[in-house]
C-alpha cells in the first residue's frame, strides 16, 4: 500500500480560486450553523448575555472589594482584558469546534474532504462567524464599561494604529491555535467537546487576562511568557488605555515595538506548529479511518 | 419466551415480572447505574470534570488575590467552583438528556418501555448527584489545599440538611426542564450554553449573594442553589454569617419549599410532554 506523505506544498497552500471559495463558503455555512436556530433577536440577546454576564461576575467580585473603586487601573486592566478575551473562546474553539460539529453532529466530515476544498483553509473560515459574533459581544462589553462603569477611554488618545495592528496579528495567531486544536481533534474520539475550553481555561489563568502575571505562583509565570495571549493583550490594553500598562511592572519594561516583536515571534512560531500539527494529524486521521468516525460520545 | 423454557417452579406460569413500587425501584436503579458505574469505567471523566471548573477557580481566586481580598472570599470561590460541577450536571446531563435520547433513537424506546419516565428522571438524577458528588468533593479538596482555606462548621447537622435540600430542589429543577428542552427540541443546546455564566452570576457562584438588591437576591433564589450556597457558605465560613443573604433556617424553609414545587411540576410537564409527543409523532423526529 503506498503511503501518502504528510506534507507537500500543494496541500499548504491553495491557490486563489480554491482558497476563495473555501473560504467564502466555509463562512457563510458558519453563519448559517450559528444564527439560524431562532430568530434574530433570540440569537442577539444570547449573543450579548453570555459573555455580559460573565464581564458582571469579574465587576460584582471588583466592586464588592473596592467599594466601587473603578476609577483604579487595575479595574480597566481586568476589565479590558477579560474583553478581549472573548476572541479566545471565540475564534480559536470556533475553529476546532467545526471539527467536532462535522465529524459528530451532521456527520458531514467526510464530503467536505471529498469536496473540492481546501479543509485548512474550510476551517478557518468557519471561525469566521464565532469571530463576528466574539466582536460584537468584545465591543458591547467595552461600550458598557464605558458608559457606567468608569472605564475611560479617550478615542482621541487610542493608539488606532497598534490596536488595528495588534487585533489582527492576534485574530490570526488565535485561529493557528483553532487550527491546531482542530487537528488534535481529528484524532481524537474522547473529550473532544472538551479540548477547546481546556485550553481557552488554561490560557485564561496564565495569560495574565484578568489579573497581572505577578499574581501568579512563580514556578508558573513562564508558561505565561511563553503565550502569545499575554503581549497581545498587554498590546490592547496600551492602545486604548495606555496609562494601564505603566501600572503594572509585569511587562512595563517593554516598549509597544518589543512587545509587537514578540507577538509577531511567537505568532510566527505557532502557525508554523499549527501548520505542522494539523498535516500530521490530518495524515495520521486519514491512514487510520478517522475522517468519517462517529463517536457518539 | 418458549412456555417450554419457563422456570419449573412457576408452575406452567410466565416468569414474575417487577410492577408497581418494585417496577420504579428497579427503573431508578437501573437508569442511576450507568452514570455511576460509567465513572468508574472511564476515569477520564474525572480529570476533565475535575480540572476544567478547578482552572477557573483558580482564575477568579487570582483575581480576588489580585484586588486585596480578605481570605474568605478565596473560599466562597472554591465552595462556588464545586457547586458548578452541580449545575453543569443539571444543565447537561438532565435537563438536555430527553433531548440527546431522542437524537440518539432512545427516547421512543423509554416511553414504549412499561416503566415510569418520572422513575428513568429520578435515576438520572441519583446517578448525577451520586457521581456529581464526587467531583465537587475532589474539587473542594484540591482547592482548600491549593488555597490554603480555613473552615469553621458551625453546624454538621444543618449543613448536611442544607446540601440535600439544595440537591434534590436542584434536581427536581433538572427533571422539569428535561421535558422543557425536549419541547424546544435543538434549541435545547444553546439554552443550556446559556444557562451557564448568567447563573453562576445571579446565583452567586463566586461572591455572596448578599451583594446584590435585595429583589435581584430574591428573584435569583429560584435557583436552589442560590441559597443552598448562601447557606452553606454561613456553615462553613467564619465570616459567612455576616455576609449571609437571608437566615439559615428561612433558607432551608424555602428549599423544602422548592424542592415540592419542582418536583411536583416535574412530574406534571412530564405528563404533558408523553401525552404531546406521541399526539404529535414527535418522539424520534430528529431536527438537526
Amino acid at each position: 500500500m503506498q503511503k501518502t506523505s504528510i506534507l507537500n506544498i500543494q496541500s499548504l497552500i491553495p491557490d486563489r480560486q480554491t482558497f476563495t471559495r473555501s473560504f467564502r463558503i466555509a463562512a457563510w455555512l458558519g453563519w448559517q450553523i450559528e444564527s439560524n436556530w431562532t430568530d434574530p433577536f433570540l440569537f442577539a440577546v444570547y449573543s450579548i448575555a453570555k459573555p455580559l454576564a460573565g464581564a458582571a461576575i469579574l465587576v460584582v467580585m471588583y466592586s464588592i472589594i473596592t467599594n466601587g473603586a473603578f476609577e483604579s487601573p487595575i479595574f480597566p486592566y481586568i476589565y479590558l482584558g477579560n474583553a478581549f478575551y472573548m476572541y479566545v473562546g471565540g475564534v480559536m474553539t470556533g475553529i476546532s469546534w467545526a471539527v467536532i460539529d462535522d465529524r459528530e453532529h451532521y456527520k458531514t466530515l467526510k464530503y467536505m474532504y471529498v469536496a473540492p476544498i481546501h479543509m485548512p483553509t474550510y476551517l478557518l473560515g468557519r471561525g469566521v462567524a464565532r469571530f463576528i459574533v466574539s466582536s460584537i459581544s468584545v465591543l458591547i462589553t467595552i461600550l458598557f464599561g464605558v458608559a457606567f462603569l468608569h472605564v475611560k477611554i479617550d478615542l482621541a488618545a487610542v493608539n488606532w494604529g497598534l490596536f488595528f495592528v495588534s487585533l489582527l496579528i492576534g485574530v490570526l495567531m488565535l485561529a493557528m491555535m483553532g487550527l491546531m486544536l482542530a487537528g488534535i481533534t481529528l484524532l481524537i474520539a474522547q473529550h473532544v467537546w472538551f479540548i477547546g475550553d481546556i485550553t481557552a481555561g488554561a490560557l485564561y489563568l496564565f495569560s495574565g487576562a484578568i489579573f497581572p502575571l505577578d499574581v501568579l505562583p512563580r514556578f508558573l509565570r513562564p508558561v505565561g511568557f511563553f503565550m502569545p495571549i499575554t503581549y497581545w493583550l498587554e498590546l490592547l490594553r496600551r492602545s486604548l488605555v495606555g496609562s494601564v500598562a505603566q501600572a503594572f511592572p509585569t511587562l512595563s519594561g517593554f516598549s509597544n515595538a518589543q512587545l509587537m516583536g514578540i507577538l509577531l515571534a511567537l505568532t510566527t512560531v505557532f502557525a508554523v506548529l499549527a501548520a505542522v500539527i494539523f498535516f500530521w494529524c490530518e495524515h495520521r486521521a486519514r491512514e487510520r479511518g478517522m475522517i468519517d468516525m462517529v463517536t457518539n460520545y | 419466551m418458549n412456555p417450554e423454557k419457563w422456570p419449573a417452579d412457576n408452575m406452567g406460569f410466565p416468569p414474575d415480572k417487577n410492577t408497581g413500587l418494585r417496577l420504579f425501584l428497579q427503573t431508578v436503579i437501573a437508569r442511576a447505574y450507568p452514570r455511576i458505574i460509567g465513572q468508574q469505567r472511564e476515569k477520564s471523566w474525572v480529570f476533565f470534570d475535575i480540572f476544567l471548573p478547578l482552572l477557573a477557580v483558580s482564575a477568579y481566586v487570582f483575581v480576588y488575590r489580585a484586588i486585596g481580598a480578605p481570605e474568605e472570599y478565596v473560599g466562597f470561590v472554591v465552595m462556588g467552583g464545586a457547586m458548578t460541577a452541580f449545575w453543569m450536571n443539571v444543565l447537561w446531563s438532565m435537563s438536555s438528556q430527553l433531548y440527546w435520547e431522542k437524537e440518539m433513537g432512545n427516547l421512543s424506546l423509554y416511553i414504549m418501555a412499561p416503566n415510569s419516565m418520572m422513575a428513568i428522571l429520578l435515576g438520572m438524577a441519583l446517578g448525577g448527584l451520586v457521581a456529581t458528588t464526587l467531583r465537587a468533593l475532589a474539587i473542594t479538596v484540591l482547592g482548600s489545599w491549593l488555597f490554603e482555606i480555613p473552615y469553621a462548621v458551625a453546624s454538621f447537622g444543618q449543613l448536611f440538611l442544607v446540601f440535600m435540600l439544595a440537591m434534590i430542589a436542584l434536581y427536581g429543577m433538572g427533571m422539569l426542564f428535561a421535558s422543557l428542552f425536549l419541547l424546544l427540541s435543538r434549541e435545547a443546546w444553546h439554552l443550556s450554553n446559556l444557562a451557564q455564566e448568567p447563573v453562576y452570576l445571579f446565583s452567586g457562584f463566586y461572591f455572596p449573594i448578599k451583594s446584590f438588591n435585595f429583589w435581584v437576591a430574591a428573584t435569583a433564589s429560584i435557583i436552589p442553589l442560590t441559597l443552598g450556597l448562601d447557606a452553606m457558605r454561613q456553615l462553613v465560613f467564619p465570616s459567612g454569617a455576616a455576609l449571609g443573604f437571608l437566615s439559615v433556617p428561612v433558607e432551608i424553609g424555602i428549599l423544602a419549599a422548592l424542592c415540592v414545587i419542582f418536583l411536583t411540576a416535574a412530574k406534571l410537564l412530564l405528563e404533558h410532554m408523553e401525552k404531546l409527543a406521541i399526539r404529535e409523532g414527535r418522539l424520534t423526529e430528529s431536527r438537526r
